[in-house]
């Protein structure tokens, strides 16, 4: 239980998902950097697009087109109507000439009755590279998604399910078989969690996790734990912390290094009580959730971009033993 | 706290200058912003804060509250059911409210169940269409009805006039502004010549195929059928031709529900934290609430590093921590106090103490520089700082309460 995960890199199919705001673009970012630093080539997809996987490599957005944006790195951002165009050129041999107006409206409103049917164009999508990249009509070997948040990515990565469930016959239901056996696949795909050291994302990660287990037969891959705040003392050193707070040590303090020292000890105070309420939701974490846990450290640095994006691979190389 | 009354309007030719004023003229608050900044905290706060302040009945409509705090307001398993905080419990935490607070939960599917019995023509079609499959998975899969079913519900409370204040905390979307368009892309979706098209050929029974099928919709169920089978189709088809006979009722609520959005007793609330994804989403926010006409009524900053973390005063004394760690812990040590007769372990403490501060430092700087980039601010703006424990209790939120209330702005900048 919570042990390393090595083989991470080895599958073909990487997801990552997580509730708002807990870094899942920067894990997708960073996973496909250090892949491509172990000489695998990555298409990067950035599902919900915002743009914010070409910023974590200091790139301008990219279109649905997959792009080099670092060397090893393609990205490409999920349009649904662009999905839309090249299943039909592709499987129905329907002529696209330009006008795909009436059609996109058309799909807006079935997506819109039929649920499934936006996420079964993404997952299609992404199912597909895969499919190109394990038989090597792709120039990449390894897909890593920034997906849907926790909210909606049991329907995402359950689309094809559910498709055959309401459709009882035709094209659909034949077509979107290969594209569950290639989620299903242990050895191919891996979903992975992101959190932070907080009671909501924790919790929303647990759920998640039982409902990929019950709900959809996509296997899971690690949770990764995001803004891991520093233990600053051991027991015994924070004994000697709190002496030093006492106040004929802190006056000797402020005689010695100026008034300012009450805003450090405090400081310090502030980190140690963050970390300690940070703690007790991992250890939730750890009991409540039997896959392995990869640690990143809380980054304080002054900005974002490729620098971050680096040193958050390195940690995630460490954690995954490479 | 409940000492603690703020005057009145300070000559200001009537804007709101704190939350408090803001509340005080609203009946409708909005809360939004994306996730994980805290909004739910914030918004259940702001519903304490005019229950103690401005008096009167509030409720806080909640979306998905974390457990420990649902439990605090009493809101577990209640569903739709809004309750009320028991005084007792607002007592036990030095709490003395002038008037009444009361929470609410927000179920989607019961919400959507109570929508399609009052605007269906007759119970026999309200329940055709709840036991529908398609329907099952419409309100349960479908995350976006949240949206509506939000507003929806936000209408609905709203206009049993029951309530003083209504604050609502937004669900989470994949942009924080989908909700505003909710209402009216569901006017939209039951309004579409789509459905009407899709749903034709079943309606007109006897002359499908002659009437109905005409050259320009042909391609289009070529291709649908080709892509999701006749009998789909069909059953898409049937289901919608059952809602439609909702149409009338749900465009004219849509419509409703938008216009309450856009009164003058409703504002927005932005929340965000000082990062730079959340800011920027919550900038983008401010923007749209502004040129779409909508009231932008606050900007909550939440979880901020303090000011001390920027002093400079701070900053020489965690210098001199670091580079005199070894002189400052002879001056220090003493034998009789176990914690402090090793010299080693108090410089060690000493540097690490100071390192962190700096590292604190770096954070705090950047949460600054954001802060300064503010391009759009509205007139009241509020700035929480990080708590150690997480909020899950009334005390919790009392805390948020002082610095919602305190009318401070987040100063100048650096």
């Amino acid at each position: 239980m919570n042990g390393p995960a090595p083989e991470l890199l080895d599958r073909r199919l990487l997801f990552f998902t997580g509730k708002g705001g807990v870094g899942k673009s920067t894990m997708a970012a960073a996973t496909a950097l250090l892949a491509s630093s172990i000489g695998k080539r990555v298409l990067l997809v950035e599902v919900d697009a915002k743009g914010d996987i070409p910023a974590q490599f200091e790139h301008s957005p990219v279109g649905f087109t997959p792009k080099e944006i670092h060397p090893g790195v393609l990205a490409m951002a999920m349009d649904t109507e662009a999905s839309l165009q090249e299943y039909l050129r592709l499987n129905l041999r329907v002529p696209v000439i330009g006008r795909i107006g009436p059609l996109a409206h058309a799909l807006d409103f079935v997506a819109t009755a039929a649920p499934g049917v936006k996420e079964i164009l993404t997952i299609g999508k992404i199912a597909w590279e895969v499919r190109e990249a394990i038989e090597g009509r792709a120039d990449f070997d390894l897909v890593v998604v920034d997906a849907a948040a926790t909210g909606h990515i049991v329907a995402q990565l359950g689309a094809a399910d559910s498709i055959r469930d309401l459709v009882d016959v035709g094209p659909l239901r034949s077509q979107t078989q290969w594209v569950s056996d290639i989620l299903a696949d242990p050895a191919i795909t891996a979903v992975n969690v992101v959190t932070t050291p907080e009671e909501m994302p924790v919790a929303e990660t647990i759920e998640l996790v039982e409902r990929i287990r019950n709900e959809v037969h996509v296997p899971l891959g690690t949770v990764i734990v995001n803004r891991v705040l520093p233990e600053l003392f051991t027991r015994a050193d924070e004994e000697t912390f709190e002496a030093l707070r006492a106040a004929k040590p802190s006056a000797l303090l402020a005689a010695r290094v100026g008034p300012g020292i009450t805003d450090v000890l405090d400081a310090a105070r502030l980190a140690v009580s963050l970390r300690r309420t940070g703690a007790t939701h991992l250890e939730q974490l750890r009991q409540s959730v039997d896959l392995p846990l990869l640690y990143v450290p809380y980054l304080f640095v002054r900005a974002h971009g490729l620098r971050v994006t680096r040193m958050v691979a390195d940690a995630l190389g460490a954690e995954l033993g490479l | 706290m409940s000492a603690r009354r703020r005057g009145d309007r300070e000559g200001d030719g009537g804007r709101a200058v704190t939350l408090e004023q803001l509340l005080a003229a609203k009946e409708i608050v909005v809360f939004c912003g994306s996730g994980g900044v805290g909004k739910t905290s914030v918004a259940a706060a702001a519903a304490l804060g005019a229950t103690v302040h401005l008096g009167g009945k509030v409720l806080v409509l909640t979306i998905d509250p974390a457990r420990r705090l649902a439990t605090a307001l009493g809101l577990e398993g209640l569903g739709n059911r809004a309750v009320r905080v028991p005084p007792e419990v607002l007592k036990a935490s030095g709490i003395e409210p002038r008037g009444e607070l009361w929470a609410a939960m927000l179920d989607t599917k019961q919400s959507w169940d109570d929508l399609v019995l009052r605007h269906a023509p007759d119970e026999e079609t309200a329940y055709r269409i709840l036991e529908n499959r398609l329907y099952t998975n419409l309100t349960a899969r479908f995350v976006q009805s949240h949206d509506y079913i939000a507003m929806e519900r936000l209408f609905e409370i709203h206009a049993t006039g029951e309530y003083d204040l209504i604050v609502i905390d937004t669900p989470p979307t994949r942009n924080a502004i989908d909700f505003l368009d909710a209402p009216a892309r569901m006017a939209d979706f039951f309004g579409s010549r789509l459905l009407r098209w899709l749903t034709l050929p079943y309606r007109v029974g006897g002359k499908r195929g002659t009437r109905v099928l005409n050259v320009a919709s042909r391609p289009f169920y070529q291709i649908a059928d080709r892509i999701l089978g006749s009998q789909f189709l069909k059953d898409i088809a049937e289901f919608f031709l059952n809602f439609q006979s909702m149409y009338e009722g749900f465009v004219t609520r849509a419509k409703a529900v938008e216009r309450l959005l856009h009164d003058k007793r409703t504002t927005f609330a932005v929340v965000t934290t000082l990062e730079a994804a959340p800011l920027h989403e919550a900038e983008r926010f401010c923007a749209t609430l502004i040129s779409r006409d909508f009231h932008l009524g606050a900007l909550v900053l939440n979880k901020t590093l303090p000011d001390s973390l920027r002093d400079q005063e701070g900053a020489a004394a965690a210098t001199a921590c670091i580079d005199e760690a070894g002189s400052l812990a002879d001056a220090l040590v003493d034998p009789e106090d176990p914690a402090l007769a090793d010299r080693d372990r108090v410089a060690r403490v000493l540097r690490t103490v100071g390192e962190s501060y700096r590292n604190f430092s770096v954070v705090a700087m950047r949460e600054a520089e954001l802060r300064a980039e503010l391009a759009r601010v509205p007139d009241v703006v509020a700035r929480i700082p990080t708590f150690a424990d997480d909020i899950s209790d009334i005390a919790g939120l009392d805390a948020i309460c002082q610095y919602l209330f305190s009318g401070s702005s987040p100063g100048p900048t650096p």
